[in-house]
């Protein structure tokens, strides 16, 4: 299987139980400890007693953050959601307005976005199988 | 030696005064060099920011708040150790709290914060990377610590990636054993922190803060990132706190005989399976939460479904925090013998922002004195403590936290306070003007909680000692001290790395140096033995500065009355042991 074809899904949020410790291998993943480039984000609903929410880039086979970046830095990715290119990025946040789910957040020292690639690492450090890593459905399996 | 990390920022210290609303960050790497980080630099700055013989609820007691080298690199380093003068016994106040608070404050980018003054607004701060903001909070004096919580939730910026700390009714209201109560479930609980910030006008205090720790290292660092994890969700030792949590032991210490209730009158409870771990977990768990960077998950949530008025149809959904402490205390102590009844007082318990233990045990000592018949309903304001009546207890509780009369006024000052006003100082259970901790399984858990420099089971261990040690036969007091004091020594350096004391199986002296050596440090086991038997005796030294001596300590009666496991403890034997530990503190010295 094509690694790239492959996606981050949310399989269960109410399993959550909040630990983060997706959100720091994410940051691991990009050679950072801590949390600062992390693509993940896990808060409260309002509160711990309401909860988690996980908020994982969709993989959008169309992707809206793409579609409004005025330098094209955003470049489709095979099986869905985008790859940043970031010498074309100029940082001007647009992607982040776009995307309706706040999957996308600004680095703050690099000032551009970060933005989800679906490698998959992050899934093996959730305890309790939040996450999942699939295969994208290819365009025929779509249009069935 | 290589360091892992080549741009630390834990020893930046921030300074607060809310007198001038004024703050600055100095720089102590000397500091965190020495004592590593949580307990044993907030030691440090204790003995420094806090001067001899002052009133734990003036302007100049300072609350001080740190963090450790591990946090936020590795998983379970997730505790805050808060240090203060406690209201409750007038002496060393530390505390420990879980929750987003650690890991908020280091990526804020501090390794600790000292907060001193007092303002004279209420205001809550928010804290964040580089700059701190005095908000008032004039609207939020009154809430309960869960409105606030919300409040301030809607109001800042950093969802998930920041702490909440805030107080309740008890602490504006300066009762001795309020309590700090972070992310709704977690707390600064015991010895009154919660007072402390009630008396500074200091509402809420909220840290966020995203950032990174460059790690020079990558395959050593990943390489034993890896091997903790792997342990911290694998490994039989702390699955038990995952699955039913710490709750899991109500049922086997009842048991044995170790599970106080009705104030230690029994050592075990005959409606124990009603509120066990199993039966909650089965009927009531709603929900389980970890602490950031933490995996396990031990924090357990249940379900109470009620009538929210007398009208048909209406209904309310509370989510409640449960543990074993909690239901000893608020539990079996007070004869409560169904889930129901001890969720209703635990959630009142939480609103209102205080302790749940000191509350339990003052309650208890309320019961028993009121049928000795040395207080009536003129004190209590009409209510009659019964065992097992949750809705008096739920009005008492209220009561103290409103300090609604000089009665409830002196219940929020602890049990001994009470006990020597109103009498039944033998059914008491006060240990250096704390209340007592869930566990009556022998000598050790008591002798451990008398002579522990801080105020929990969890320093010292006693009652796993008693358990390995009845087994053995007869253990001599010192033999029993030389345990307690080599278990309480090596948890001085878990709680400088911040390390919570669960994880304790997985941090070993040895890993703790290897992980240590990764961040630059050079410390061998023996030397951090060294360390954690310095950060020990300089708590000590600033409890003997504060007045307190082993000499004057009253052994509570009951403990004597009510036989534990191994038979009924022998008084002498405590006395012998505390004589010991006394020359054992005094060779230290020097």
């Amino acid at each position: 299987m094509n690694a790239l074809k492959r996606k981050l899904t949310v399989v269960e949020t109410e399993r959550c139980v909040g630990c983060q410790s997706c959100m720091f291998a994410c940051s691991r993943r990009q050679g950072e400890a801590g949390l600062t480039n992390s693509c993940i984000a896990v808060r409260s609903i309002g509160g711990m007693e309401r909860g988690f929410t996980v908020v994982v880039c969709h993989a959008c086979e169309n992707p809206p953050c793409a579609n409004v970046c005025p330098t094209d830095a955003l470049k489709k990715r095979k099986g869905g959601g985008v790859l940043l290119q970031a010498d074309a990025c100029i940082g001007c946040g647009n992607c982040l307005k776009a995307c309706l789910i706040g999957a996308i957040e600004m680095d703050k020292t690099t000032m551009k976005p970060a933005i989800c690639i679906h490698c998959g690492y992050c899934v093996s450090f959730c305890p309790h199988n939040v996450l999942g890593y699939n295969r994208a459905k290819s365009d025929e399996e779509n249009a069935q | 030696m290589k360091k892992m990390l080549n741009k630390e920022s834990l020893d930046n210290v921030l300074y607060i005064n809310l007198s001038k609303k004024t703050f600055k960050i100095e720089k102590r790497t000397e500091l965190f060099e020495k004592y590593i980080g949580g307990t044993g630099v907030a030691t440090q700055l204790l003995l420094e920011e806090c001067p001899q013989g002052i009133d734990p609820l003036g302007a100049e007691n300072p609350i001080i708040f740190a963090v450790g080298p591990l946090t936020a690199l590795y998983p379970l380093a997730s505790k805050t150790v808060a240090m203060f003068k406690s209201p409750l016994t007038g002496n060393l106040g530390e505390s420990h709290c879980g929750g987003r608070s650690a890991v908020a404050i280091r990526m804020a980018g501090y390794g600790a914060i000292v907060i001193k003054g007092a303002s004279d607004i209420p205001l809550y701060l928010s804290i964040q990377s580089g700059k701190v903001l005095f908000r008032d909070a004039s609207l939020l004096w009154g809430l309960r610590t869960d409105s606030t919580g919300r409040i301030i939730r809607e109001n800042e910026t950093g969802a998930g990636l920041r702490t909440i700390m805030r107080i309740g009714r008890a602490g504006e209201n300066l009762v001795s054993y309020a309590s700090v109560a972070t992310e709704t479930y977690r707390h600064f609980g015991r010895l009154g922190l919660g007072a402390v910030f009630g008396a500074k006008k200091l509402k809420a205090i909220v840290v966020q803060g995203k950032s990174s720790l460059p790690v020079t290292d990558w395959k050593q660092y990943r390489k034993s990132y890896d091997e903790i994890y792997q342990q911290a969700v694998h490994s039989p030792v702390m699955k038990k706190y995952h699955d039913l949590g710490t709750a899991e032991n109500v049922f086997p210490l009842s048991a044995k005989g170790g599970l106080p209730t009705k104030n230690l009158q029994e050592a075990s409870f005959s409606n124990a399976q009603a509120i066990s771990g199993e039966n909650f977990a089965k009927n009531f768990l709603g929900r389980r939460l970890a602490c950031s960077h933490c995996p396990v998950g031990c924090i357990h949530i249940a379900a109470l479904r009620e009538p929210c008025t007398a009208e048909d149809y209406f209904y309310k959904t509370s989510m409640i925090s449960y543990d074993y402490e909690p239901i000893y205390a608020l539990g079996s102590l007070l004869g409560i013998s169904t889930p129901d009844a001890f969720l209703r007082l635990m959630d009142v318990v939480e609103a209102c922002g205080i302790d749940a233990m000191s509350a339990g045990v003052v309650l208890a000592w309320a019961t028993e004195t009121y049928a000795k018949g040395l207080i009536s309903p003129k004190e209590t304001l009409g209510i009659i403590p019964l065992w097992g009546d949750d809705s008096a207890y739920i009005a008492m509780v209220k009561n103290i936290a409103d300090r609604k009369n000089d009665f409830y006024k002196d219940l929020g000052r602890g049990v001994e306070q009470a006990a020597r006003i109103y009498g039944n100082i033998d059914g008491a259970l006060s240990f250096g003007k704390n209340e007592m901790p869930g566990y009556h399984t022998g000598a050790g858990t008591h002798i451990g909680t008398l002579i522990g420099m801080r105020h929990s089971h969890l320093d010292n261990a006693g009652y796993s000692i008693d358990q390995k040690m009845s087994a053995k036969g007869n253990v001599s007091p010192q033999q029993l001290v030389d345990a307690l004091l080599e278990e309480e020594r090596w948890r001085q350096i878990l709680s400088s790395l911040v390390v919570c004391f669960f994880a304790r199986g997985i941090y070993t002296p040895e890993l703790v140096s290897q992980l240590l050596a990764l961040s630059g440090l050079n410390m061998p086991p023996g030397k951090l033995n060294d360390i954690g038997r310095s950060i020990h005796l300089q708590k000590y030294l600033f409890k003997k500065r504060e007045g307190f001596s082993f000499d004057d300590m009253l052994i509570p009666r009951r403990i004597l009355e009510t036989p534990a496991p191994g038979g009924k403890i022998d008084e002498e034997y405590i006395r012998q042991a505390l004589v010991y530990i006394k020359t054992i503190l005094a060779s230290d010295n020097g």
